[in-house]
């Protein structure tokens, strides 16, 4: 009992020291977003006065002339886009690479690979010239198809693990029951792999939401721009005013659609592996 | 309801291993067909074929005189058990069980129907809306039972469905199994590696080896007139004794003895052979009367062990003689070491069992007069491992 109870006090203390490593920079972002123009240079941990100013010039003069909420509504779709697409195209990939013997298949898995390490930088380039001969330069596409680029191996490598463990012999049993091979898939296959595609899911939004190179380098305007990328834009309001107080908010006001989205999913997870054990 | 037709089905692996080798088998409407045989001798493989679930590499697969070869899983009409049951975790038994009927487009109401009456049958009634993870070993496999009923298909196939159970469970389970197949007279292949459940539980048992069948009949007939050496040595528990022999001039010479060469070898050319004897074959020879004494041998044996279960006492000893060798017996001892991990094979001693009456005095260490039956004599050819009684009944056939 005693050494599980100093274990216990050990784990909490490191636990703690991660967590205040972690949330720090986070609360003193908080911090700086609710203090008022003229306090944010004060220092002070927690502000003298509490202002929702800088949360207000976000959002001020709606979508045409908020430097925020195009750019916002930008992101949530082209990550939520980018993340539906990947998993549906990552599950189909996994399900043939960990079922199927097929000619090639090393191949791809190796090509997945090797692209999940290319250095994004490297491509930034020709891609923008390419964008901008096929007219993708500044469009909703122009980023999703980089996204999925490098999304897709991650996803794919996180689903073949998933699939694996899912025993043959309940597809075959579901053959047998009389489906299809697509219905033996989405019955009992994918809601088995949930957990895994949920896993996958969070991985890819987080990634797409959280882009900076690509966004910054192939869009111009409002048109596609995304958050990281319209922060890099904000003013102050004049011309002699840092806007640190209003790029904390909207760095607060990005944060939590992740927030939302990875505990949402987190239950997902949960539920799916203790839904039932496999093995007889 | 339907038979089972399999006209000489090969399956070959794309690795050039050959599994399942021209196998012939007829299988009546509403037969229970056992398929057994040693780990890696086919039999999973080949009931497989029968699903749909591998292709077949040559012959033929009919299902109620209909060739299937082509048809998916699904267009078999055919259920299937699997070992480690394959239920679906994320459904509960009440789905699971009508999962079958549910793809096949039957109604709510039906299926409800038909799910209860079967859950009635298997007593679980109680566990309907449960999920497997929450079912004992037991419960699950009549869930997969519950789910290959429902259906009512033209056949059940059924893959070592008893093998994940404990001992007791599996005894009384396989009673369960064999009084469903009777009462729903439908057409069952029973895949199993166990010769006692091929036994009991079999209208007829295919016995295979390497890929290839080796005999088809009634347990009793298998049991009695082994076709070859693997046969006889896997079929019957504990198995076969086997000892050299030599035929001489109508007379067989045995290790422990000679006797006449009974009615339908007698014509047998003269030279070696592998002889057989089942441990019910030998008994005490005090409690055997004068009269069985004539048609025996009675010999002096050292006794190594004597077990005693109470209604049987099993009497262990050697005789002196040299190994038998053959690959089928080499077969039937790899799969029993497999399961007990033991062998008990000495340099020119051959091990053998008797069973005897537990009224016998017999005692570890004694030296002991045994008799032996030879009227219940099997004898093998040494090379080709066939029975000598095949071979001459086939010749004059």
């Amino acid at each position: 009992m005693e050494r599980g109870g100093r274990e216990y006090t050990l784990w909490s203390i490191g636990i703690l020291v991660v967590l205040i490593f972690a949330l720090i920079p986070v609360l003193w972002l908080a911090s700086l977003s609710l203090k008022p123009t003229d306090a944010v240079a004060d220092g002070r941990f927690i502000p003298s006065e509490i202002s929702f100013e800088n949360y207000e010039s976000l959002f001020e003069g709606g979508i045409d002339d908020s430097p925020f909420i195009k750019p916002l509504i930008n992101s949530i779709l082209i990550a939520l886009t980018t993340t539906v697409i990947s998993i549906v195209l990552a599950s189909f990939a996994a399900y043939a690479i960990a079922r199927l013997e097929f000619p090639g298949k090393r191949v791809i898995l190796a090509g997945a690979l090797a692209i999940a390490m290319f250095p994004p930088i490297s491509t930034v380039g020709p891609l923008f010239d390419m964008w901008r001969t096929l007219g993708l330069y500044d469009t909703y596409p122009g980023l999703i198809i980089p996204y999925l680029t490098f999304s897709l191996p991650l996803a794919i490598y996180a689903l073949v693990a998933f699939f694996r463990e899912i025993p043959w012999e309940l597809e075959q049993a579901a053959q047998v029951d009389g489906a299809t091979p697509f219905q033996a898939f989405r019955k009992v296959i994918v809601p088995l792999a949930a957990p895994g595609m949920f896993t996958a899911a969070i991985l890819v939004f987080i990634f797409a939401w959280n882009d900076f190179l690509f966004a910054i380098s192939l869009t111009s305007s409002d048109a596609s721009r995304t958050v990281p990328a319209a922060l890099a834009f904000f003013t102050g309001e004049s011309s002699f005013t840092e806007p640190t107080g209003s790029i904390a908010a909207a760095a607060v006001v990005v944060t939590v659609p992740i927030i939302i989205f990875v505990l949402f999913f987190q239950r997902r997870i949960v539920a799916g592996l203790t839904a039932g054990a496999v093995k007889g | 309801m339907a038979e089972i037709t399999l006209d000489g089905i090969t399956k070959v692996f794309a690795d050039g291993q050959e599994a399942v080798k021209d196998i012939d088998l007829e299988i009546g409407d509403g037969e229970f067909m056992i398929l057994v045989g040693p780990s890696g001798c086919g039999k999973s493989t080949a009931l497989r074929m029968i699903a749909g679930l591998e292709d077949i590499t040559d012959g033929e697969v009919k299902i109620g005189g209909e060739v299937v070869n082509g048809r998916a899983p699904k267009d078999r009409d055919v259920a299937m058990v699997f070992q480690n049951y394959a239920l679906y975790p994320h459904m509960t038994v009440r789905e699971n069980m009508g999962f079958a009927l549910k793809l096949a487009g039957v109604d709510q109401e039906e299926i409800d129907r038909k799910v209860e009456g079967a859950a009635a049958t298997l007593d679980l009634t109680q566990h309907l809306d449960r999920r497997p993870a929450n079912l004992s070993g037991g419960q699950r496999q009549r869930v997969a039972m519950g789910r290959a009923i429902v259906r009512d298909p033209k056949a059940f196939l059924m893959d070592e469905p008893l093998s994940n159970l404990d001992a007791k469970l599996r005894v009384q389970m396989r009673t369960e199994v064999a009084k469903l197949q009777s009462r729903l007279e439908t057409t069952t292949v029973y895949v199993t590696h166990d010769q006692t459940e091929a036994m009991t539980l079999g209208d007829r048992v295919a016995v295979m080896r390497a890929g290839a069948l080796q005999q088809v009949g009634t347990p009793a007939d298998l049991y009695d007139n082994p076709r070859n050496l693997f046969v006889a040595g896997f079929i019957g528990s504990p198995s076969m004794n086997f000892m050299p022999a030599e035929i001489e001039g109508g007379r067989v010479r045995l290790p422990i003895g000679e006797a006449e060469l009974s009615e339908e070898v007698r014509g047998h050319r003269d030279g070696p052979v592998i002889a057989g004897l089942r441990p019910e074959s030998f008994e005490d020879a005090e409690l055997v009367g004068g009269l069985a004494e004539e048609r025996g041998i009675v010999f002096e044996a050292e006794i190594d062990l004597v077990e005693s279960l109470g209604s049987d006492l099993y009497a262990y000893f050697h005789v002196q003689a040299e190994g038998i060798e053959s690959d089928q017996l080499a077969d039937v001892v790899a799969d029993s070491i497999e399961e007990t991990g033991a062998t008990d094979v000495r340099e020119g001693e051959q091990q053998m069992v008797a069973r005897l009456d537990p009224a016998s005095k017999i005692k570890r260490r004694d030296t002991a007069k045994l008799w032996a039956d030879t009227s219940k004599l099997h004898l093998f050819e040494p090379e080709s491992g066939e029975s000598l009684a095949a071979a001459t009944g086939e010749a004059v056939a």
